[in-house]
């Protein structure tokens, strides 16, 4: 539609949120691809698992998106060759900024969300813009439908300001299945006022015992 | 009131603000965009008259404005009109014609024709030049048949047995070109109309929700509102919202008394 010779972007929409509580992180993602007014696929992850504490939702442009993730599973296996340990979700979230800014001046069109536990076991959540200027946060969504959810969040899950002494825990004292109750009702009310989000809703919960996925369905219209 | 406001306004547009508007758009004032309402639109013609379909979504981008607007606008009792485009240029043209009709009808004392709905919507539409921008599927059945069709917002007109228009309309035009056949019974048509408009609904993102149809025959209409709800909501929480005082912060609390700043006086009640 734009008569730019040079313009390689395009929008896959989506919407990505992750919430962080005291030793969970939950991590969900719709799994529709589109481009325009049309559905290219309603199956399609935009969830990766970097390492085993440690997932990361883009939305954005899939075809930068899938460059990302390889980019730094590739980085996450070196790691681990030369460190004979995975990568932690701190050091992940570091290299994911660095990664992005490495290409300041012709950017991944990707909007991240990474989320995992930290190294003492307690859940985080790191947000990014698509140069990667990050911060942790106690939740966070991006993506097409993030306006409608970001407000509702902010509600739910109040965050204390960053900016108070004594430093305030960010994380949500709501428990893993609130937190996932919280996030379905969200990704479902986005889904109707959002055209690009919908059809399916993948929800990655991490905890100590490990990694666990869980889907449901989202209107198709 | 004083003698300048004496006079009704002359009607047709008022120039009075396009300066001031100007300035403002070189500022940099984004205008307000319109409402357009995606889409998908059907109609076909079968044995005994013809059906009418419609989605229900309207959006503002990608924004889903209204869950279930009507689409299927009344002309006459035995004429029926879908529109796709901006919301207000074909809320607003087929009320106008509407009203046109009505008056022709006590003129002319005659059930109105589906061929003069048409002429009027051409020729406003030609003379705004596509500015208005209303793209129409114009169904029913007078004292010379049922007829269906096409209208786009330049103004020129074709006349078929199977329609669609709005962004869906590809999505259902490959529904109707496998299944259309000539002489469809009613129960065929309203399914292949709800058919068609599902696959608007479900295959294009500019159109979705419901299925609204229109039947119409020699003597009788019947307009099937939420003909299908094929998309409720998936999910809802049984826990519910609470918003409870003190969960958004207040920070600064001012409160200022009206009563000695008002004088309240007799006096007596304001003239017209």
């Amino acid at each position: 539609m734009s008569r730019r010779g040079d313009w390689v972007y395009e929008n896959n929409g989506g919407t990505c949120v992750a919430i962080a509580g005291a030793d969970y992180c939950v991590v969900a993602a719709d799994t529709r691809l589109s481009v325009g007014y049309n559905i290219l696929t309603r199956d399609h992850s935009k969830i990766c698992e970097l390492a085993d504490k440690c997932v990361l939702a883009s939305s954005g442009f899939q075809g930068d998106i899938k460059a990302l993730h390889k980019n730094l599973a590739a980085r996450e296996l070196l790691y681990q060759h030369q460190h004979n340990k995975r990568m932690s979700c701190p050091a992940m979230a570091q290299l994911l900024s660095n990664t992005l800014y490495y290409k300041r001046f012709f950017p991944y069109y990707a909007f991240n969300v990474l989320g995992g536990l930290d190294s003492e076991g307690k859940g985080c959540v790191f947000t990014y813009d698509a140069v990667g200027s990050y911060e942790r946060t106690g939740y966070s969504t991006q993506g097409t439908g993030s306006s409608l959810i970001m407000p509702v969040l902010d509600n739910q899950l109040k965050s204390p300001s960053p900016l108070l002494l004594p430093a305030k825990d960010a994380v949500t004292p709501l428990s893993e299945s609130e937190a996932v109750d919280l996030v379905k009702d969200v990704f479902a009310s986005a889904t109707e006022r959002d055209i690009y989000t919908g059809d399916k809703l993948e929800i990655v919960v991490i905890n100590k015992a490990g990694m666990k996925r869980e889907y449901i369905d989202l209107r198709k219209d | 009131m004083t003698g300048a406001m004496d006079l009704p306004p002359k009607g047709g547009f008022s120039y009075d603000y396009c300066r001031r508007n100007a300035m403002l758009a070189d500022k940099g004032l984004k205008m307000p965009g319109f409402l357009k309402t995606g889409t998908t639109i059907v109609g076909l013609v079968f044995q005994d008259g013809v059906v009418l379909g419609a989605d229900t979504r309207a959006t503002e981008g990608p924004i889903v404005a209204d869950k279930n607007c009507e689409k299927i606008h009344f002309m006459a009792p035995n004429i029926y009109c879908c529109g796709a485009g901006t919301a207000a240029d074909t809320e607003a043209v087929t009320d106008m014609v509407s009203s046109q009709l009505q008056l022709h009808r006590y003129a002319t004392g005659r059930e109105s024709r589906v061929v003069t709905a048409l002429t009027l919507l051409k020729s406003h539409l030609f003379s705004y030049q596509g500015h208005v921008s209303a793209a129409l599927v114009l169904g029913g059945v007078d004292v010379t048949g049922p007829h269906l069709h096409t209208v786009y917002p330049h103004g020129s007109t074709d006349t078929l047995p199977f329609a669609t228009m709005g962004s869906g309309s590809l999505a259902a035009m490959s529904v109707f070109e496998s299944q259309y056949k000539e002489g469809l019974t009613r129960e065929e048509g309203i399914k292949l109309v709800a058919d068609a408009i599902r696959a608007g609904i479900f295959n294009d993102l500019g159109s979705g929700s419901n299925v609204d149809v229109c039947v119409i025959t020699k003597g009788k209409t019947e307009y099937l509102r939420n003909h299908q709800l094929p998309n409720p909501r998936t999910y809802a929480s049984s826990k519910g919202y609470s918003f409870t005082k003190g969960q958004t912060e207040v920070l600064y609390t001012k409160i200022t008394q009206l009563k000695p700043k008002v004088e309240v006086t007799e006096g007596d009640a304001m003239e017209e």
